[in-house]
């Protein structure tokens, strides 16, 4: 009995993780299904979105420095969700407006670009240093699940886990309801036939890079209330890329389904096959087990299917 | 007016298959070859050479590899770091196995060991394509980096996990280690990649490279033409991950010295030379050099413009050097997508109607 509880323990453990990578996957799709653009810069952003937000709410920030007082959480966070918008439309001023109908390995390669600049931006701005991002999530084991059920479960985690969900319900009704998100929709669908009917390219990139900036902003709150916020903040992008390729780079519930295959996954191969091998398998290995479910479904889990026409 | 080719006609078929045509490429060539071979040893220092020279001339290579797999065959690859690793490594234990064989030889097999590597890696690519391609080499990069850090008979149980390379002559003359001369280095170096440039040029303008490109284009069309997909893919993962073995064990030998494998090969490193193909520019081999002067040479000119021009202290250097690095990829991707060996290419053009705009 012990032994299946450690079990449980492990699968919800690994369940918890998987939503915190499917919260990075998210942003990766966004932009990807909107614009065919694999944005590298994502875990960047979520770094960016972080640092912002921790200017705001500590005494050694600039904002403290400038008007000599911090903001409350409720109000730094859509402080810092207009920071993401105003980035979202700098860069797409500033470099995808120039890059329409370039290949896909030249966006590619422009957004580890802009990685690289919002990485040196945030170091010169903000500081290299482990900040510790306290927006008020309750750490530590719930009370209640180990009191009634004997099961270790993070508060942080559980939070996590609504978030994600109230996070894509949100999408799934912007996307499915609303005039943008139909517009959305349809750039995604086919850019020439959006263009013909009047959507502004622009404008969408706009829009979708500001959703997943905001989308960015949640990863990282998340992140950095788990392990402070620091520039390994920006590499959970690495651990998004084999949830992406697993659900397929056009799916949100790929995203989503994938995340949480990736981090029960990659749990119970740290507990159970991790010290037959020595351990710190976990960087690679959700990269295998991805690439394992892509020789049978070269398109992921729930991509679209490749047709190819010659 | 100094650069045209009316008058050159071709009378034979030696003439029609010349690598250079042009007496113009030609003469070109052969001159930097000639400087790079016989004037530049005789002024090169221990700073040109490990700072500036090596690195470039093994980028260059590495470039190379990597172009012929993405430039040519089209399979986006990010394992670049780990395949330079595999190289590295594989070129240790060997000297460490066989000290009496010649560190040429050695190396070449070292180059072949990471082909076989890439060729397992590879094979994924008949079934994955794009960006589902680029992040399943991912796997290559973690998975390997984590072996060579973990298994200790690759590291020979040092203590520190750490590889250096153990003095190695080449035909009596020292060639790695502290105590090689600068110009021994660099002439080892340049020699190999000198004769490795050329084979990839003819490879690249064959059959095998032909199939390659078609494969590139659009490859169910390819298949239909009758190019084998599994044999043209494999063979560019192979050519594509010798070329980076072999730049894998300059870089170690060489080049560094001693190498620890979480931050010599780590993706960065896979990244850098991604950046340096499209910078130079995809499928192009001068573009290899070009984008490898490019990335060595920027962030040396950067660093001694802020440090030594503008007094900024080195840790915000840092930071500034990585956000104009970015910066700078950005322009350039925005300005010439093709990269600077277009560039190059445009030049000719110009030079040709010069003086006259048309």
């Amino acid at each position: 009995m012990a032994f299946d509880l450690f079990l449980l323990e492990v699968v919800i453990s690994g369940l918890m993780t998987g939503v915190m990578y499917s919260l990075v996957a998210l942003g990766f799709v966004l932009i990807f299904k909107a614009s065919g653009v694999f944005n590298f810069a994502q875990g960047v952003l979520a770094l960016f979105a972080a640092l912002a937000l921790y200017d705001f709410l500590a005494e050694d920030g600039w904002f403290f420095a400038v008007f000599g007082f911090t903001l409350p959480v409720w109000l730094a966070i859509p402080a810092t969700a207009l920071i993401m918008i105003f980035l979202a439309w700098v860069i797409e001023r500033a470099v995808l407006r120039f890059l329409v109908k370039q290949e896909e390995i030249i966006l590619f390669m422009a957004t580890i670009g802009l990685a690289f600049v919002l990485e040196g931006l945030g170091d010169l701005l903000f500081g290299s240093d482990v900040k510790p991002l306290d927006i008020g999530i309750p750490q530590g084991a719930s009370d209640l699940l180990l009191d009634n059920f004997n099961l270790y479960v993070e508060k942080l985690e559980i939070v996590a886990a609504a978030t994600a969900a109230v996070l894509v319900t949100a999408l799934a009704i912007f996307f499915q309801k609303t005039r943008v998100g139909r517009a959305l929709r349809a750039v995604a669908d086919d850019h020439q036939a959006a263009l013909s009917v009047g959507i502004s390219l622009n404008k969408i990139w706009v829009i979708v890079w500001s959703v997943s900036g905001i989308v960015a902003l949640v990863a990282g709150i998340m992140w950095g209330s788990k392990s402070g916020v620091q520039f390994s903040l920006s590499l959970i992008a690495l651990k998004a890329l084999p949830v992406l390729i697993l659900g397929g780079f056009t799916s949100v519930p790929g995203a989503i389904v994938g995340g949480l295959i990736i981090g029960v996954g990659e749990k119970l191969a740290e507990v159970y096959v991790g010290p037959l091998v020595g351990g710190a398998i976990e960087n690679w290995f959700a990269y295998v087990l991805a690439l394992g479910f892509l020789l049978f479904r070269p398109q992921g889990l729930f991509g679209e299917r490749i047709i190819e026409r010659v | 007016m100094f650069y045209r080719e009316n008058g050159q006609f071709k009378s034979s078929y030696s003439s029609d298959q010349a690598i250079f045509p042009i007496a113009q490429d030609r003469a070109f060539v052969i001159g930097i070859l000639l400087v790079a071979f016989c004037g530049v040893p005789f002024f090169i220092n221990e700073y040109w050479a490990n700072a500036i020279l090596i690195p470039l001339l093994v980028y260059a290579l590495a470039g190379l590899g990597l172009n012929i797999l993405t430039g040519y065959c089209g399979q986006v690859s990010l394992g670049t770091g780990a395949f330079m690793a595999v190289g590295a490594y594989a070129s240790f234990k060997l000297v460490g196995f066989f000290p009496e064989v010649n560190y040429l030889i050695l190396i070449f097999v070292s180059g072949l060991v990471t082909a076989a590597v890439g060729v397992v890696f590879g094979l994924p690519s008949l079934r994955i394509k794009g960006f589902y391609l680029a992040v399943a080499t991912l796997a290559a990069q973690f998975f390997l980096i984590w072996l060579f850090n973990k298994v200790g008979w690759f590291y020979d149980h040092s203590p520190t996990g750490m590889i250096t390379v153990r003095p190695i002559d080449f035909f009596g003359v020292r060639v790695t280690g502290p105590e090689a001369t600068p110009a021994a280095k660099y002439l080892f170096t340049l020699t190999i990649i000198a004769t490795l440039t050329l084979t990839a040029k003819n490879i690249v303008r064959g059959r095998v490279g032909r199939s390659w490109m078609a494969i590139r284009d659009m490859d169910i069309a390819a298949e239909l033409i009758g190019i084998k997909p599994l044999q043209a893919k494999l063979s560019a993962f192979a050519v594509s991950s010798f070329y980076i073995g072999v730049a894998g064990a300059l870089y170690f030998g060489v080049y560094l010295g001693s190498v620890e494998p979480l931050e010599a090969f780590d993706i960065n490193q896979s990244f850098y030379v991604l950046f340096i193909i499209i910078i130079g520019g995809l499928g192009s081999i001068l573009g290899a050099f070009l984008g490898a002067a490019f990335i060595v040479l920027l962030p040396i000119l950067m660093k001694n413009l802020m440090v030594g021009g503008f007094g900024v202290a080195s840790g915000t250097a840092g930071h500034v050097e990585i956000l104009l690095l970015g910066a700078l990829i950005i322009f350039f991707l925005i300005v010439e997508p093709h990269g600077l060996a277009r560039l190059w290419q445009i030049a000719k053009e110009k030079l040709r109607l010069w003086p006259f705009p048309h």
